[in-house]
């Protein structure tokens, strides 16, 4: 399944790059890509795991990015 | 202005206030006291950035940088230089972080085609809910001024559309009842009720505004060299920072010299200018693009547009209406034109061969309009023979005069168009020349094209020979390829990247019986598609309306994009290594070094939200 997150307070086109980088990296996940311009993240992955997922990607991102706050779309 | 931004504003005044007060203090202690408050003030959180992303291990990150070189101007005695240098990375931060929310809310007012209230006449009431509460077979009310909100047919009012966010056409369009409206459009005159068709997130505008949120995920290769760039540059910079501190300080013991040089090396070796003017500047194009009714799918096809050499066109409902009209009459001796086609548009009354409909429309508002013959005679392949009382009248091609032994007189040896021969009581009667018809601006766009750079131009299409060849001549490609079945088209393509060297090769069509070949071209143009869901799947590019010339438009906006990347690209790199060598020599210090980082990226994002304005394109 595919979904979208906004990343309110994106504001660091490096951290961008390397939220995707880290988020491509999460078990279970196939594609992801972060767009800095929109501060958006679009994450593929398997439908059955996604709780456990959305857990692991808002981790990376408050890892890399603490001021970064991911909400669903 | 964020709650963030105007906090960060505060804190940069607060420190300035502070540094500036300290300046005619002479007592020396107290002096440094206020200017290390002025410090703190300015830079707490890039410090305590630092401080959590060392443990994270994340040692090249722009905060580190900042707090190394600023602390260690402080460890070298340059107090003022070192708090100075920290209010001007905060001030550079704060404008490009304005300049950079201005340019997204931009790009997203450029694609504004969201109707904020919309209305929904239930049980003669009308109620006021937001777009996606309309269920299919709603009647939308749209008062003058409002956006559309979902595609439907109007079923009553008359009014004028402005579609220009849509389709980027200025003119406004005017609508009836039993019109067919696309969501976006705003209502100019008088109120109009609709009938909805789609859903709003099936809707036009919902899948204009998902396009072009997707497409800053298909990320360009300017894009990911620049990140990957960055990945080496940071850390070469700071390794050759340490390079400057200890290497000539060890000839010449000038410690203080060489650790002040190594610290505006620090100050440059953020790469962010690029990192963020890169996309931003793809991002502009696209939005600047869509509001001509260009909608890119993708960065990457911004590079594939702008290195196009090779066009290829699907012939019909691309560079032809896929409409034929009738092109001359020439009627033997004794024979009445009108007369000639009259009775052979009547003849053909009951078919729906293309040839037929364009027979029709030649005697429409003529006496011959309703003329139905008593009877037919079908000959297939060949023709029709039509009874009119104990008269007959046939039309078809050459084989049909052979039947009748009729001798055809003055024949066309060679000619392009189609040609329908006719026999009045078995006696040749005469020609008609049939063909389709050029569109408006395709010939213009060829030599566009041409002035472009476009090394070659090739027509696609199932036609004979023959007509080809006479489209193409009046087009002026270079190029074209006949009597192709869809599959050939393909093979035909491939053929056509294997020899396109230089460039990329694009393929424009209508996306109805092309899709196959759109998604092997590099760049699959799809004219006016938004209707069917398999060309805006297999396009990369989608033209909102017809309009062949935006071929031509597409191109000159993706190339002025390209310039746009490259100039901020080749801007940022060649200010930050003239900072590196001045300040390796010594000649310039942290300031310009400051102004290299923050300024050039500040300059880099304004010069990038220059690709939105194609308007002058």
């Amino acid at each position: 399944m595919k979904k979208t997150f906004k990343l309110e307070g994106l504001c660091c086109a490096h951290c961008a790059a390397q939220i995707e980088e880290e988020v491509r990296k999460i078990d279970g996940i196939e594609s992801a890509a972060v767009t800095f311009v929109t501060q958006k993240l679009t994450a593929t992955f398997e439908e059955s795991g996604e709780r456990e997922i959305i857990k692991k990607i808002s981790k990376t991102v408050r890892r890399i990015e603490p001021d970064v706050e991911l909400s669903e779309i | 202005m964020t709650k963030n931004q105007k906090r960060r504003l505060i804190r940069i005044i607060v420190s300035a206030a502070l540094f500036a007060a300290s300046i005619p203090i002479t007592a020396e202690y107290v002096s440094i006291g206020i200017k290390f408050a002025a410090y703190i003030v300015a830079g707490y959180d890039v410090l305590w950035k630092a401080v959590r992303n060392i443990f994270r291990g994340k040692i090249f990150d722009e905060n580190f940088l900042m707090s190394a070189a600023t602390v260690g101007a402080v460890g070298i005695g340059e107090y003022s230089e070192g708090v100075l240098v920290m209010i001007l990375y905060q001030t550079g931060e704060f404008f490009q972080s304005l300049a950079v929310g201005k340019s997204r809310r931009a790009v997203s007012e450029i694609v504004d085609l969201r109707p904020s209230i919309t209305h929904t006449e239930r049980n003669g009431k009308i109620y006021d809910i937001s777009p996606e509460e309309i269920e299919i077979g709603d009647i939308a009310v749209v008062y003058p001024g409002e956006k559309i909100p979902v595609d439907g047919e109007i079923v009553s009012g008359e009014s004028a559309l402005d579609t220009a966010a849509l389709t980027g056409e200025s003119m406004p369009v005017s609508v009836t009842k039993s019109d067919h409206v696309m969501s976006g459009s705003i209502n100019l005159n008088t109120v109009l009720k609709i009938r909805a068709d789609k859903k709003y997130t099936d809707s036009a505008a919902a899948r204009i505004l998902e396009l072009v949120e997707e497409s800053a995920e298909k990320k360009s290769k300017s894009e990911n060299f620049i990140t990957k760039f960055a990945k080496i540059y940071t850390p070469c910079v700071t390794l050759g920072a340490l390079a400057l501190a200890v290497i000539p300080s060890l000839f010449t013991g000038e410690w203080r010299i060489w650790i002040a040089r190594a610290l505006t090396f620090l100050v440059v070796s953020c790469p962010c200018a690029l990192v963020i003017s890169v996309p931003l500047s793809f991002f502009a194009g696209i939005g600047g693009a869509t509001s001509r009714g260009i909608l890119i799918k993708g960065a990457c096809y911004i590079e594939t547009l702008a290195k196009a050499k090779t066009v290829v066109f699907d012939k019909t409902g691309t560079l032809t209406r896929g409409r034929f009209e009738v092109v001359s009459v020439s009627p033997q001796e004794g024979i009445d034109e009108k007369e000639l086609i009259g009775l052979s548009a009547s003849a053909e009354a009951y078919s729906n061969h293309p040839i037929a409909f364009a027979l029709k429309r030649a005697v429409c508002g003529t006496k011959y309009e309703e003329l139905r013959p008593d009877s037919c005679t079908e000959y297939p392949g060949e023709g029709i023979t039509a009874f009119f009382g104990n008269e007959t009248f046939s039309v078809g091609n050459k084989k049909l005069m052979e039947r009748l032994q009729a001798e055809v007189q003055n024949d066309f040896h060679e000619s392009y168009e189609t040609i329908l021969y006719t026999a009045k009581n078995g006696k040749f009667a005469g020609y008609i020349s049939i063909s389709d018809t050029v569109k408006e601006g395709a010939a213009e766009t060829v030599s566009a094209l041409k002035k472009l750079g476009i090394s070659r131009t090739v027509m696609l299409t199932g036609d004979a020979e023959g007509a080809a060849a006479k489209i193409a001549e009046k087009l002026g490609v270079d190029e074209y390829k006949a009597g192709l079945f869809p599959a050939d088209k393909v093979s035909e393509l491939e053929r056509l990247k294997e020899s396109e060297q230089n460039g990329s090769v694009i393929f424009a069509g209508d996306g109805i019986n092309d899709a196959p070949v759109l998604t092997r071209a590099d760049a699959g143009i799809a004219m006016g598609a938004l209707g069917s869901d398999a060309a805006v799947e297999a396009a990369d590019v989608v033209l909102m309306n017809d309009d062949i010339r935006h071929v031509a438009d597409s191109i000159i906006i993706a190339r002025r994009t390209m310039r746009i990347v490259w100039e901020n690209i080749v801007f940022a790199l060649g200010v930050k290594a003239a900072v590196l060598t001045l300040g390796a020599l010594g000649v310039t210090g942290m300031w310009a070094a400051v102004f290299a980082d923050v300024g050039v990226a500040l300059i880099a994002v304004l010069n990038a939200m220059r690709a939105i304005r194609v308007r002058g394109i």
